[in-house]
């Protein structure tokens, strides 16, 4: 068809190696994605030594951001089946996180004197969270869209002051310190070693990973993405939409409830101004950005998104401020976070709405108009023609 | 009244796989469906027709259970499926009665001095009605049975209707459009595949040759519909009469004893229409399926139907074989107007 492409001898080796690569991907997920996670994680501490990056932050620093991002990426894969898979916009997902943090902080702190240890509370943070996901699930069933959206909202408000207000139980907004840190024998969770944490969220990452790809596939991934595409067609074959909406609501929450659970564990430290709307809105956006329905997309949009935020935005300030421009070297980029968030939602919006990683669906679905929206007469006419 | 509902339809000599009584719908003021009466004999095609606005899809729904009747009754292979509610003020006396039972006892105790049990108690009440409340909208089965004991009778949703095996089709193509075919397919089976959230988050042997097998038959689907290959297409790059075909593939694959075809040829030019009529032939004497059909083109009516049933204004004003209901000078008016006089 074109002219015989002049060929480099690596192009060659990728080309040759991506379709089996593909294959093991294809045939050995589970395996794959836990393998794919593990060299993720050992290749990042190592590439922050590289100059610039670690003039930026010293390594231990660095390993301590890749946690926090973690904390968010599991949050973006949470939300994803919520929003990307089943097509129920939450923006209040940041409740459950904070469900899942004051489930903790409440169960294993010196300030109510129980000491549950770190790994139960890690699945009953999660089945609390869920519960709430079905307790909000239920009365928005009938709820599509923006209104769904709405009660969404309402409720993501509602949490963080229920814990602000209830003084006597959660500390109001001083919230709760000294919340344990996770145990394992002969491994030390302390203030300045970020590694221990690192691990762990690695590995619950690959965990959720693997259990969400292998629900995407499944007989209810299957269900939420028809409920997303026609609610009434998917009752009409037989998917009870009250239960997988349900379902649905419950593994976002719990997925959430897992990160809060984490995050308290890691900053011994909760307080309802870490669960306010901006968070909601920040997840939102990096399945935005990431692709919204693709994990992969998603879990790298989370990381990237969170990165910016909190290293490259300050670095960018510290860079502009010596040149001395006009206006730029007086900009405080941190503080511009969400007037730049905007700016890239809005840019994304309009060029390229699927996000940079899309799911394949996805990109059908906005990138083609529909065939079938035209009226049967219509197409009985051209019909006619032939 | 309210017992004769609850008893299974009469008449054991025919054979009906599904028989609608007096049903009745009402939109506000707007009578779309009036007291109209449906007997399908089982293994039989019967045809719905009539000019538009007749009530004819709005019967369809609530057929499928997607809307409640306003009256009448509908029963499926011997039982009750869809009927007005009985009794409907009785369950929320349901939702709210274990925590008033629990609530009273935490104030008898209260009073008493066991202030502490009392609290619990009262805990405990509200637990029992968000839980109540869960249960009446999850709607699980020994809850309905359990409504049904103390006689309040609740409609099947659309997904019961599917799981009884009713399956359907819609007038206006509703397919996942950004699925492939055979995911569209593979959702038509949601009903008939055992495997559960724990079998798919740990990968159990039941999943893996439960979702094989799903895969192959879903394939014999698309064959048997005329669609061989072309499993990977996503449904809306499919042309026109390939998306009816997925839309009846998908509704085949609930495994249903009675077919809802809602003007299966709508939009079709004359040799897709020719196709489309000969698959419904094929589908009854391959599957033994009974089907209804909403229908336009009086040729797939007149062609493949053993009963016709004919709906003007909501009212079923003829019913009869093809050739009598033809002949019927009410069905000549309702289609070509009075003969002016």
């Amino acid at each position: 068809m074109s002219a015989p492409a002049r060929r480099r001898p690596g192009r060659d080796a990728i080309d040759r190696w991506t379709p089996a690569v593909r294959a093991f991907y294809e045939a050995h997920r589970s395996i794959s994605i836990f393998v794919g996670t593990a060299v993720v994680g050992a290749i990042l501490p190592i590439v922050v030594l590289i100059p610039p990056l670690s003039g930026f932050l010293p390594q231990t620093v660095w390993v301590d951001t890749f946690a926090g991002a973690g904390i968010f990426v599991l949050l973006a894969l949470g939300l994803n089946v919520v929003v990307g898979l089943a097509g129920l916009l939450d923006l209040g997902y940041a409740a459950f996180f904070a469900i899942g943090a004051y489930a903790y902080a409440l169960s294993a702190s010196s300030f109510t004197n129980v000491h549950i240890p770190f790994w139960p509370m890690l699945l009953i943070g999660a089945f609390v969270a869920a519960t709430f996901g079905v307790l909000l699930g239920a009365p928005t069933l009938r709820l599509r869209g923006d209104y769904l959206a709405i009660v969404t909202l309402g409720f993501g408000e509602i949490v963080p002051v229920v814990f602000t207000n209830s003084d006597e139980l959660t500390n109001g907004t001083n919230g709760i310190a000294g919340v344990d840190r996770p145990t394992l024998p002969g491994i030390v969770f302390g203030s300045s070693d970020p590694w221990p944490f690192y691990i762990v969220i690695l590995a619950i990452i690959a965990l959720v990973l693997i259990f969400l790809y292998r629900l995407q596939n499944s007989r209810l991934g299957r269900a939420w993405m028809a409920i997303r595409e026609d609610e009434l067609a998917a009752a009409s074959s037989g998917v009870n939409t009250v239960t997988t909406k349900l379902l649905a609501f419950a593994l976002g929450a719990s997925t959430a409830g897992f990160a809060g659970v984490f995050s308290a564990g890691r900053l011994v430290f909760v307080s309802p101004d870490q669960f306010g709307f901006t968070v909601s809105f920040t997840i939102l956006a990096m399945l935005v950005l990431g692709g919204m329905g693709n994990m992969w997309g998603v879990a790298l949009g989370a990381f990237t998104l969170f990165i910016v935020q909190s290293v490259f935005l300050k670095q960018l300030t510290n860079f502009v401020h010596p040149l001395g421009l006009p206006i730029i070297s007086n900009i405080d980029f941190v503080q511009y976070q969400f007037l730049l968030y905007g700016i890239a939602l809005v840019v994304m919006m309009l060029l390229r709405p699927e996000g940079f990683f899309p799911n394949v669906r996805r990109r059908r679905e906005l990138h083609q108009a529909a065939p079938s929206e035209g009226s049967p007469e219509g197409i009985d006419a051209a019909g006619a023609l032939q | 009244m309210t017992e004769a509902i609850l008893v299974p339809p009469e008449d054991p000599g025919k054979d009906l796989l599904l028989h609608a009584e007096r049903v009745t719908k009402r939109f506000g003021g707007l009578v779309a469906v009036r007291e109209v009466d449906l007997e399908i004999p089982r293994g039989s095609i019967v045809s719905l027709i009539g000019p538009n606005g007749a009530g004819k899809t709005t019967f369809f729904n609530v057929l499928a259970g997607i809307l409640d009747p306003t009256a009448g009754r509908i029963s499926f292979d011997g039982r009750v499926m869809i009927a007005r509610p009985i009794r409907p003020w009785l369950e929320p006396l349901v939702w709210v009665g274990p925590a008033v039972v629990l609530a009273l006892i935490g104030a008898i105790l209260g009073n008493t001095g066991q202030t502490s049990v009392a609290e619990v108690l009262g805990l405990a009440a509200i637990a029992g009605l968000i839980v109540m409340l869960l249960l009446a909208i999850v709607r699980p089965l020994p809850y309905t049975r359990f409504l049904t004991r103390i006689g309040i009778f609740k409609s099947a949703r659309p997904n019961d209707m599917v799981l009884a095996g009713v399956g359907r089709t819609f007038q206006n193509i509703r397919l996942f459009q950004n699925m492939t075919a055979m995911e569209n397919v593979l959702v038509g089976m949601h009903t008939r595949l055992r495997s559960r959230m724990f079998d798919a988050l740990f990968s159990t042997p039941r999943q893996a040759t439960e979702e094989a097998a799903a895969r192959q038959k879903a394939t014999e689907y698309l064959n048997l519909v005329g669609l061989p290959g072309r499993e990977e297409e996503t449904a809306r790059n499919l042309p026109y009469g390939d998306q009816r075909r997925l839309e009846v593939a998908r509704a085949l694959a609930s495994e249903p004893q009675l077919l809802l075809l809602d003007e299966p040829t709508a939009g079709m030019n004359p040799r897709e229409t020719a196709e489309m009529t000969e698959l419904i032939g094929r589908l009854r004497r391959e599957l033994n399926l009974t089907i209804l059909l909403i229908e336009h083109d009086m040729r797939v009516v007149m062609g493949v139907s053993d009963r016709i049933t004919v709906l003007d204004h909501g009212e079923r004003i003829a019913e009869g074989h093809p050739e009598d209901v033809r002949r019927n000078p009410k069905v000549i008016e309702a289609y070509l107007g009075a003969p002016a006089e």
